[in-house]
């Protein structure tokens, strides 16, 4: 085995060389300290096309509750079409944010640290995006409390043994954490923006938002030990909030979604589209922000590996899911995969689904692609394109055609759907910018203390191997 | 940030006013070998404060360990068995029906849901534990009228030994911080 010197181990690095606690608080803090007259360019006019995408969501709702869902293509057969198509692709986005911050807090992947914060955000944006969705696909939207055990007039319960009501807690307590999550988390930050403050008005607003947090030693003795809680109560909290939405499929008892490989190939399609936009996310903002020391080569590598292994599994699990139809001997399920596969309306989805997220994922073996920051942006919205087409191939086929041809239908899609779709999108874009521009997107207590470490040790356990095997000379 | 941005210490609080004597350090072993010596010399009522979590500092401050784990695990055994219970309680004693012959107590159905609130409630009170035992929201603290203190959130390392300490002595607790060299030694008004 070769010893990989130059370039490479610099690539490595989890934050660039040269970085102490003053560098970081100044790089990520003055974007957001800055006065509004400084602001860019180019997040006005961000903000201004995501408030015109948000305007466009907000006629689409006002359209559909004034009409009812009768503006959306989905009828009998096809019952769900659009709106849980994107449903379940908001909410794996979200699964990434939770997975960097919980579980590579617990695994100690020093490398989590400068991307947690704004994939939290991100999560948190996502899930407002999919909450909303089958709300609205409710039809009476202004019931939606009905699904919450509460005492009601009714003498009624909501059904605990469906899963959409598992739904309805489970995306419930995701969000929930999620936000206390991303809070506790941004307490020290905004108490270091409090203390950065130009204005009397900034420093009003970071001082009540930090709560007056004063980073004492019995404060994060506390901080650390709810915080490692928060991350190991994360954790599987992720993994059962899309294994339930799977189980929406799962437990029905249609051909192609009565299947119990659903759960963790759903999770597996989770992270794989969560990691996508996270890059689609950080790649643009290391640029713009000038945080390339602390968004490094190695983040954009890591994140590029855990793509391709959960797209692997995803791919794994279409495979899987073709053998049971035909292993089952079930007359349905085999049709269920022919149409899938071959069939003359949709064909086409499922092709496009295989070249998206099997095919144009293998180019992230090589680690020049891996390390190449256009690739990968291109690639990771291949990638969420594919996933929405995951979605569409698994809801609309064995919708359209399930046991009897009398009772099979077409799915089309109408202005509506794709309008308040567009318009998630709006929604989402604004949350963002407004978080970029007013909080840190870099957890910098987290980061300092990184720092600290990185002086002192190596920050790597594997570069600790490394040097363990090879000596000093292997770098450069 | 650098010391020409710091106020002077103020040397004249009366002692009915002194919160405490707080020395600033800019290395955080140097804070680190203050805690151990001031911890030697018997000083219990003190406390660091940095811009990150330091490992090991509480103990070398003699803080104990939180209790916070133990009350999570209460909170989420409580959330598991209320949780299962609503469920139990509204299909087998509230509303019994017959749903796909299904047993009443269908328990494996209940499972997401109580999985799911004991989740809700042992965070929640993580967070909020750590938020109320830390006194927060917290309008005023005295830590603050330390000068520069504003640095204690950047890269500067704070250790105040506070006057309800048994063995606090204006001078002599003021030498003792004096020996420790730190940037500067300055009196927090309460």
């Amino acid at each position: 085995m070769t010893v990989r010197t130059g370039n490479v181990s610099e690539t490595q690095r989890v934050i660039g060389r040269g970085q102490t606690s003053g560098k970081i608080d100044d790089v990520v803090n003055t974007p957001v300290l800055v006065g509004p007259a400084k602001t860019p360019l180019w997040w006005w006019i961000g903000l201004m096309i995501s408030l015109g995408f948000l305007s466009m969501y907000l006629i689409s709702i006002v359209v559909l509750i004034t009409t009812g869902t009768g503006v959306w293509g989905n009828n009998i057969p096809v019952a769900w079409g659009m709106p849980i198509i994107n449903f379940v692709w908001w909410i794996g986005i979200g699964h990434a944010g939770t997975l960097i911050s919980a579980a590579l807090l617990l695994f100690r992947q020093p490398w989590r640290t400068s991307i947690n914060r704004f994939a939290e955000a991100m999560t948190i944006f996502a899930v407002v995006n999919a909450g909303l969705y089958p709300i609205l696909h409710l039809g009476r939207p202004w019931v939606f409390y009905w699904l919450l055990p509460y005492p009601n007039t009714h003498g009624l319960f909501p059904q605990f043994r469906s899963p959409l009501d598992w739904d309805l807690f489970a995306i419930g307590t995701y969000a929930s954490v999620s936000v206390l999550f991303w809070y506790i988390g941004l307490i020290p930050d905004l108490a270091t923006l409090r203390d950065r403050s130009n204005s009397k008005f900034q420093q009003f607003l970071y001082a009540i938002l930090s709560l007056g947090w004063n980073g004492s030693a019995r404060a994060w003795q506390r901080y650390q030990r709810a915080y490692l809680l928060l991350a190991a109560i994360s954790f599987p909290l992720v993994l059962s909030v899309h294994s339930t939405i799977a189980m929406d499929f799962a437990v029905s008892q249609l051909p192609g979604w009565n299947n119990t490989v659903m759960p963790p190939y759903f999770v597996a399609g989770a992270v794989f589209a969560g990691f996508a936009m996270v890059l689609i996310l950080a790649i643009p903002l290391r640029k713009a922000f000038g945080l390339e020391k602390l968004i490094t080569m190695r983040h954009l590598d890591n994140s590029a590996k855990l793509m391709l292994a959960t797209g692997m599994i995803v791919v794994y699990g279409y495979l899987v899911e073709l053998f049971d139809a035909w292993y089952s001997g079930v007359e349905f399920e085999r049709f269920m995969a022919y149409n899938r596969v071959l069939g003359a309306d949709h064909w086409w989805a499922f092709w496009l689904l295989i070249a998206c997220n099997f095919v144009a994922i293998q180019p992230l073996w090589l680690r020049s692609v891996r390390q190449n920051p256009m690739a990968l942006f291109i690639i990771s919205i291949i990638v969420s394109i594919g996933m929405w087409l995951e979605r569409f191939v698994i809801i609309s086929i064995t919708l359209t055609k399930d046991f009897l041809p009398s009772s099979w239908g077409d799915y089309v899609t109408t202005f509506w759907d794709w309008a308040l779709y567009l318009g998630t999108f709006g929604l989402f874009a604004t949350l963002f910018l407004l978080f970029i521009r007013l909080l840190p997107s870099i957890a910098t207590a987290e980061m300092k203390e990184l720092v600290h470490h990185d002086a002192h040790h190596v920050s790597d356990p594997f570069e600790q191997i490394r040097l363990d095997h090879y000596g000093k000379e292997a770098r450069p | 940030m650098s010391d020409t941005h710091a106020a002077q210490a103020v040397t004249d609080v009366p002692d009915a006013r002194l919160y405490g004597l707080a020395a600033e350090f800019d290395e955080v072993e140097a804070l680190e070998a203050a805690a151990d010596a001031a911890r030697e010399a018997g000083y219990q009522a003190m406390d660091a404060y940095t811009p990150y979590p330091v490992e090991g500092l509480d103990e070398r401050l003699g803080v104990r360990p939180t209790r916070l784990g133990w009350i999570v695990l209460i909170a989420g055994i409580v959330g598991a068995l209320l949780g299962f219970f609503m469920q139990w309680y509204a299909n087998v004693l509230f509303y019994p029906l017959n749903i796909g012959g299904k047993p009443l107590n269908s328990w494996p159905n209940f499972i997401v849901i109580t999985f799911e609130i004991t989740v809700l409630l042992s965070a929640f009170t993580a967070g909020l534990y750590m938020i109320g035992r830390n006194g927060l929201p917290r309008l005023y603290h005295p830590i603050f009228n330390a000068p520069n203190f504003s640095a204690a959130s950047r890269d500067r390392f704070f250790l105040c030994i506070e006057t309800r300490d048994a063995q606090f002595d204006r001078a002599a607790t003021l030498n003792f911080l004096e020996a420790q060299q730190p940037i500067r030694v300055s009196e927090v008004e309460r």
